[in-house]
């Protein structure tokens, strides 16, 4: 049915179509402009590239400004703060070009319209003229291209020292991410070790694995270097922080990084949109299947007092864990976690932490 | 007369004879005739061009009303649409079908198939491209390749849906997404036939240019468009068959567990054993044809502005060998930007800096160009033809989108824009619109010596402005989308925050889609009814130069009646001081001209007699 809907609306356009260019070409035998040169469509066609040119910057400029308050998410990494400045001057530069070049090209076509007698002028070439235009250009890049790369090589030299280190693993079709607990280093990793519990592949025989812990937000501290160690354990994914300017794609078999600095914590951001429920967040940027449009993940920027009592206040995964990591793990690497609590006994978390202490006086 | 060309034409002769004989099959099917080869490559683009904007408007429909109910289109997409929803995965394999149409079916094979094939013979003074043959053989693989990729579209798991870039796993993998399956497969395939066609093409146009030009037809006296064929063909020949390997190691490792592109997977509930390969490298080949194959839907379509801009201004091109000049450095540059694809891929950073570097170069001679075609128009004597407009839309899209390319080669802001809408309206104005327009140009423009008749004028310029107006309303509203941070091949905003803005300009951007499309519909009325219906043309309607213009309305096999015409000049003597007309073909002798010729032309008037006289 609607087959026949839809080839009966194209017969009729195509029947107006063919109407409207008969009387069309009848119209011009009466009038006689199809044996003139150049008919008044010439002129007509002069004057709307004129007002296209005219109409059309005035809506640029008309839908610009009150636009303007969604572009680029207020930046809140220092980097971010240099790059966006970077990118409105470039823009400056280019929407100068745009309009200018422009006119140019709108004017000359409009003035410069066919007129019956009139020749046009042979100017096949100026090299004065054509060496200007492409030294004046040429400048301009060599300018973007040296702040470009300034940028660049600070945004991506080695994080400093002092850095907080949290991983970010890319699945279809979520993110996970680890922090290294309180020795502050991650336990290793191999792809084979993954199943449904062990998301990431931890090496549970690596004692550094069994205080690293896996929350369900990034929590950062507001002033601090963070880096972000990215991988992912099926497709290319790509780690996309807007608000930070942070992108980097997550690949199999390829771990990548990128640090930053926060310069504004979640609630500091709260106030200053009016927004009570603003987050920052994470999405995917990298085309990775059915899910790709909903990779969502939220940073919480806190200031430096709160973010330790949060990293502190994180149990480990391998206390949660206990049972599966025993049933896994190499017969000399048991000893590293407390022995499976007995299935019957009470309160099995009282008896996790408790455990748990023993084991690291047992380390130390 | 010289021998070759006495063999040339007696060969001509006999295939004057055969012309009656060749059985329709030979004659419009399996034809050797250059003519018809690009007639073929016209039509099929055309149709490409139907299927692939056609499927634009589905994912458009689905981005600007993603609440919709889309029940409706269960009659055409059948079980994509699940109570009424499109399927996630379909919307990426439209995504991804409508790139590898565009890019491959329309603006390569269609662009440069269609003029390269029509014009190189006409424009040089051939009889035929070099080999017939292979020429036929040529276009025969691109339509294999279609139907291929056709056929694609209409199985139970899909037509491939990595986005048209097809980066490994996600197109290793069925378990990734189900286009990865049957329908990866069937891309794989369609795309090695076509690359075939490229290179037997390409092959074809290089040769013909090299070696068989018309007496006196210096390669500074070729017409812009042959350079820019000329150019084309030798960025297609060395940049496809480095996706030819890519595709290769791709199919090795879906088929046979090889690990070049793939390492550390596990997926569906299990880990896979590849190790050792990485996904980077396949960006890196996949960009080394991705970047000039840029070029190679983009520098026809300038080619074919320039001829078109010069004929309708009445004034030679403005710096002709600076024309050629900065084709032949946007072509050597168009080789060693690609990673400028890849700045947050996890490529080493400092490879990041060079290609900024070298990526912001290609701006110089791309801003000549610009620069070129404005000052032709100053000062000339002006005529808009349909084929004018777009040629002039042309300059605008390749003004406005190459500006932008400019924020996106540096790679510090490139962090934010990657992937962003800000890409789609960059590359879509720049590459596609830009390409899109030289075609359409094209076509009005030679219409007349394709089919001996004119199209219609008053319907072109609807087409146009309709056209013109349209592609800034869908792409110049994505760039305020990208600014704010929106992904691309994203099925719906709705999950985020940050894009939560600009659904009133989704909105806009499909209604202007749908008009725009449906557009081109006046275009393909036009196009149909004046090929049996259209006013009859004249020889030389546009009062233009160059050798095309000297054949009959209607060349048949061989092109010239007679002898081919001999080149005394380049092909933009127009508006020239002194002349009676303001135009002067290509095929007339300065000794004809005294009145208009410049002192070292007079000098070349001995030579002339040379040339004419035969050594």
């Amino acid at each position: 049915m609607l087959g026949l809907y839809i080839s009966i609306a194209a017969v009729l356009i195509l029947a107006i179509l063919f109407l409207v260019f008969r009387i069309q070409t009848f119209i011009d035998i009466v009038r006689g402009a199809s044996t003139r040169r150049v008919g008044t469509s010439n002129k007509v066609n002069a004057f709307l590239l004129l007002a296209f040119f005219i109409v059309s910057t005035a809506l640029f400029i008309w839908y610009s400004v009150p636009a303007s308050k969604f572009f680029l998410p207020k930046a809140v990494s220092e980097h971010g703060v240099r790059t966006d400045q970077m990118f409105w001057i470039t823009m400056t530069i280019l929407i100068i070009a745009f309009i200018g070049t422009n006119i140019f090209l709108f004017s000359f076509v409009f003035k410069y319209q066919f007129k019956e007698g009139r020749k046009a002028y042979f100017y096949p070439d100026n090299h004065k003229l054509e060496i200007v235009w492409t030294v004046i250009p040429a400048i301009v890049m060599a300018i973007l291209v040296y702040f470009g790369w300034k940028e660049w090589s600070a945004i991506t030299r080695p994080a400093p020292e002092n850095a907080e280190v949290v991983e970010i693993m890319g699945k279809q079709f979520a993110w996970q991410v680890r922090y290294p607990g309180k020795d502050k280093k991650f336990g290793g990793y191999n792809y084979k070790l993954i199943d449904a519990t062990n998301e990431m592949g931890m090496n549970l025989n690596d004692p550094n694995t069994k205080d690293d812990f896996l929350p369900s937000e990034i929590h950062i501290p507001k002033g601090q270097p963070v880096l972000l160690k990215i991988r992912a354990r099926d497709v290319i994914h790509s780690v996309f922080a807007p608000h930070f300017r942070l992108k980097m794609d997550a690949v199999p078999g390829l771990p990548t990084k990128f640090w930053f600095t926060p310069t504004k914590t979640t609630q500091e951001m709260r106030e200053e949109l009016g927004n009570p429920k603003f987050n920052y967040e994470i999405a995917c940027t990298e085309v990775c299947g059915r899910g790709h449009f909903a990779m969502r993940y939220v940073i919480i920027v806190e200031e430096p007092e709160e973010y330790e009592a949060w990293y502190a206040a994180q149990k480990p995964w391998s206390e949660s864990n206990l049972e599966y990591i025993l049933s896994k793990v190499d017969e000399k690497s048991k000893g590293l976690y407390p022995a499976a609590p007995a299935p019957a006994s009470a309160p099995v978390s009282k008896a996790d932490t408790a455990t748990v202490a023993a084991a690291d006086t047992l380390q130390q | 007369m010289s021998v070759a060309e006495s063999h040339l034409h007696d060969h001509h002769d006999d295939h004057e004879h055969d012309h009656h004989d060749l059985p329709w099959i030979k004659k419009y099917v399996f034809s050797e005739d250059h003519k018809v080869i690009a007639k073929q490559y016209l039509i099929s683009g055309i149709i490409w061009a139907i299927i692939g904007g056609g499927l634009s408007l589905l994912f458009r429909l689905q981005l600007a009303y993603p609440d919709a109910n889309f029940e409706w289109l269960k009659p055409i997409l059948g079980g994509w649409i699940q109570n009424g929803k499109l399927d996630p995965e379909f919307y990426l394999a439209l995504v991804t079908m409508h790139g590898t149409i565009m890019v491959f079916f329309v603006l390569t094979a269609g662009l440069s198939g269609t003029f390269s094939n029509f014009l190189i013979p006409l424009q040089i003074g051939a009889r035929d491209m070099a080999s017939g043959f292979l020429n036929m053989l040529s276009y025969w693989f691109f339509f294999v390749s279609g139907v291929i990729m056709l056929i694609s579209l209409f199985i139970e798991t899909g037509p491939a849906g990595g986005g048209w870039t097809v980066y490994p796993p996600l197109s290793a993998l069925p378990q990734a997404i189900s286009g990865s399956g049957l329908g990866m497969t069937l891309w794989l395939i369609s795309m090695a036939l076509f690359i075939v066609s490229t290179l037997l093409g390409g092959l074809n146009y290089i040769t013909t240019v090299i070696n068989l030009r018309t007496k006196g037809m210096s390669f500074l006296r070729m017409p812009l468009t042959i350079w820019a064929f000329f150019i084309t063909a030798i960025i297609g020949l060395l940049s496809f068959p480095v996706l030819f390997s890519a595709a290769l190691l791709l199919i090795f490792d879906r088929t046979f567990g090889t690990s070049f592109f793939l390492s550390d997977i596990y997926i569906a509930g299990q880990a896979l054993s590849f190790e050792g390969g990485s996904p980077v490298l396949f960006q890196h080949l996949f960009w080394f044809l991705g970047h000039p194959e840029v070029y190679i839907v983009l520098l026809p379509a300038l080619g074919i502005t320039s001829e078109i801009v010069a004929t309708n201004s009445r004034k030679p091109i403005f710096g002709y060998k600076a024309m050629i000049g900065s084709m032949l450095a946007i072509a050597f540059l168009s080789f060693i930007v690609w990673a400028h694809h890849m700045f947050i891929s996890g490529m080493n950073p400092f490879l990041g800096s060079i290609f900024m570097f070298l990526t912001l170069i290609i701006a110089v001679p791309s801003a000549v160009k610009a620069f070129n075609y404005i000052t032709t128009l100053w000062r000339g004597n002006i005529i808009f033809t349909p084929a004018m407009l777009f040629s002039i839309g042309l300059v605008s899209f390749f003004i406005s989108g190459g500006l932008t390319g400019i924020v996106l080669g540096n790679s510090a802001a490139d962090i934010q824009l990657h992937d962003t809408y800000f890409v789609v309206a960059h590359f879509h104005i720049v590459m596609g619109s830009a390409s899109f327009f030289g075609m359409l140009a094209g076509v009005y423009h030679w219409f007349p010596k394709m089919f001996g008749r004119m199209m219609d004028d008053k319907l072109g310029y609807l087409h146009f402005w309709i056209t013109f107006i349209g592609v800034y309303m869908v792409f110049f509203p994505m760039h305020y989308i990208g600014i704010a941070g929106f992904p691309r091949r994203y099925y719906s905003f709705t999950g985020f925050d940050f894009t939560q803005s600009f659904t009133d300009l989704s909105q806009i951007i499909t209604i202007a889609a749908i008009v725009t499309f449906a557009a081109q519909f006046i275009f393909l009325f036009n196009f149909l009814f004046s090929i049996f219906k259209g006013r009859r043309a004249t020889e030389n309607p546009w009062r233009s130069n160059t050798l095309e213009w000297t054949t009959p309305v209607e060349p048949g096999h061989g092109n010239w009646p007679g002898a081919i015409p001999t080149v005394y000049r380049w092909a933009y003597d127009y508006s020239k001081p002194g002349a009676e007309d303001d135009f002067i073909p290509q095929n007339v002798p300065f000794s004809e001209t005294k009145g208009s010729n410049f002192p070292h032309e007079n000098e070349q008037m001995v030579a002339e007699a040379g040339i004419t006289h035969g050594k």
